[in-house]
């Protein structure tokens, strides 16, 4: 690890000038940062520890009837506070089936939020990468890459955003608070995150020393907490981040769908919202016909980016499931393998 | 620059000045502590052989900055037995052999000490599997582990309404 400069800022203001000094970077937990700096994929000059800013570690209701969770608060804190998981079970269940029970209990929000892809050529400095090293060219782009991205891709990046947490909170319209060098300002997350075009390495709408400081999420998003869910399909059981996976909300009344929310993780740079798909089924009786064609809708600009034609039949069908079990209703306590294809109704077997 | 930094290990405190800031939680119990049984695998997170309590939570040592953990309270697998007395999950991963080489064992110990504090996953089988997904067993003594951490769980949760009544 290249050696750095290690500063703790007192205040939040102190900490956004200290951030947008060349170099910086800031450190919470540090469990994707630490890793990125082991493998020399991140070289900053000076951390600026923000671990120990007053107010930022809190889940407070609004007035309005949202939520606002601080920046510093760990994802398994999150997942396990009783009132969040009522009201927002999808979100729950996404924050308990990413990484493992250690580092979830050190991860914080914001850093979720702004961790890096995970493409083996990203992470590996003796590959070509235009995230990496703007320029550099793109050796996944003839590699290995039958997990890489199906929609949103550019011939100059194809890597996936590898967030589960983010999924269902682009489909329940969540919003970030930033503090930089001009005030505090909302951006929502569905707009956090950069599809890649020609500047793979600018990954989101943060500017030097913006800081997050706070998630919300609003009122209606609690709306759909009886039909929510979180699906994600891994190539191991646990701890692996998605091949695909899917969060499905809907609000259901008189058999019918009133609202229905969808987001797809695994298959671009962000967290995909699927609109056309939300439009079609509003107002649809829920059935497994329905649900098809909002899959194809959902899907329709897809391509692959080389061996991964496969993901998009499987987010097809993801996302048919994931509307499937929503529809069924949220259970009572998220399963014991959270959002596994693998864990649905007695008898699962334990050997899979 | 130097780093002064103060920690608590298994009740002890310990003043350490560190010469760099890179200096990970991890490297500090074992090159500055002698505190060896915590030990470096991957050193990246992924398998879980340096899992120890801090603030009475499981995390990876090696993805944590000593300096950034200044005042902790951190319990490694030297501190938890009681003198010659095995904590309660070391003696159930012996009676079910959980484990054959050891190297993950005190990793694995220090993640079931956590994941039954937790208190998420009872005794279903499921759950602990899920809960351990993030120490990894080359020997895949997985199946005395599961078994383990049920028979510890029980154990201390009999302790626990002992204490309790």
């Amino acid at each position: 690890m290249k050696t750095f400069d290690y500063v703790r800022p007192t205040s939040i203001t102190a900490a956004v000038a200290a951030a947008a000094e060349p170099g910086s970077a800031y450190l919470a937990a540090g469990t994707n940062l630490l890793d990125l700096m082991k493998g020399g994929i991140s070289r900053p000059d000076r951390l600026v520890d923000v671990t120990r800013l007053p107010g930022l570690d809190g889940i407070e209701p609004l007035p309005d009837g949202g939520i606002r969770i601080g920046a510093l608060v760990r994802n398994a804190d999150l997942a396990h506070d009783p009132e969040f998981a009522r009201a927002y079970p999808a979100v729950a269940e996404a924050l308990l089936s990413g990484a493992s029970a250690q580092l979830r209990n050190a991860a914080t929000v914001g850093g979720n939020l702004l961790q890096r892809t995970r493409c083996g050529y990203f992470y590996d400095v003796a590959s070509a990468c235009n995230k990496r090293e703007p320029g550099a060219g793109c050796d996944a782009r003839n590699g290995e890459n039958r997990l890489h991205a199906v929609l949103g891709w550019s011939e100059s990046c194809i890597a996936t955003h590898p967030s589960d947490f983010c999924v269902p909170l682009v489909a329940l319209d969540a919003v970030v608070e930033v503090e930089g060098a001009g005030g505090r300002r909302d951006i929502p997350v569905e707009a956090l995150h950069r599809l890649p075009g020609t500047t793979p390495e600018q990954e989101s709408a943060l500017q030097p020393g913006d800081l997050i400081v706070a998630l919300r999420l609003p009122a209606e998003a609690a709306a759909f907490s009886a039909h929510s869910r979180y699906l994600k399909v891994r190539e191991r059981t646990s701890y692996a981040f998605a091949v695909v996976s899917a969060a499905a909300a809907l609000r259901i009344e008189g058999g019918t769908i009133r609202t229905a929310r969808l987001a797809l993780g695994g298959v671009a740079a962000k967290p995909w919202r699927a609109r056309s798909a939300e439009d079609l089924l509003a107002g649809a009786r829920p059935d497994e016909a329905v649900f098809r064609r909002a899959a194809e809708t959902a899907l329709a600009d897809a391509r692959p980016s080389g061996d991964n034609a496969f993901k998009i039949e499987l987010a097809r069908r993801i996302l048919v499931r994931a509307l499937t079990v929503a529809a069924a209703g949220t259970p009572e306590r998220v399963p014991a393998l959270p959002a596994s294809p693998f864990s649905f109704g007695p008898g699962a077997r334990h050997d899979v | 620059m130097n780093f002064a930094i103060s920690l608590t290990v298994n009740g002890v405190r310990h003043d350490v000045e560190l010469e760099s800031p890179r200096v990970t939680l991890l490297d500090l119990l074992r090159e500055r502590l002698d505190l060896t049984g915590t030990k470096k695998g991957c050193d990246r997170g992924q398998c879980g052989a340096c899992t120890v309590l801090v603030d009475g939570r499981r995390i990876n040592s090696c993805l944590a900055l000593a300096v950034s953990h200044d005042g902790a309270d951190v319990l490694t697998i030297e501190g938890v037995a009681r003198g010659d007395q095995l904590h309660p999950v070391q003696a159930a991963f012996i009676a079910h052999d959980g484990f054959q080489c050891g190297f993950c064992t005190p990793g694995q110990i220090m993640s079931a000490i956590g994941l039954i504090q937790e208190g998420q996953a009872g005794d279903d089988p499921e759950r602990i599997r899920e809960g351990m997904s993030g120490n990894l067993c080359r020997c895949a003594a997985y199946s005395g582990i599961t078994e383990a951490v049920l028979e510890a769980q029980k154990k201390l949760a009999e302790t626990g309404r002992r204490d309790a009544a």
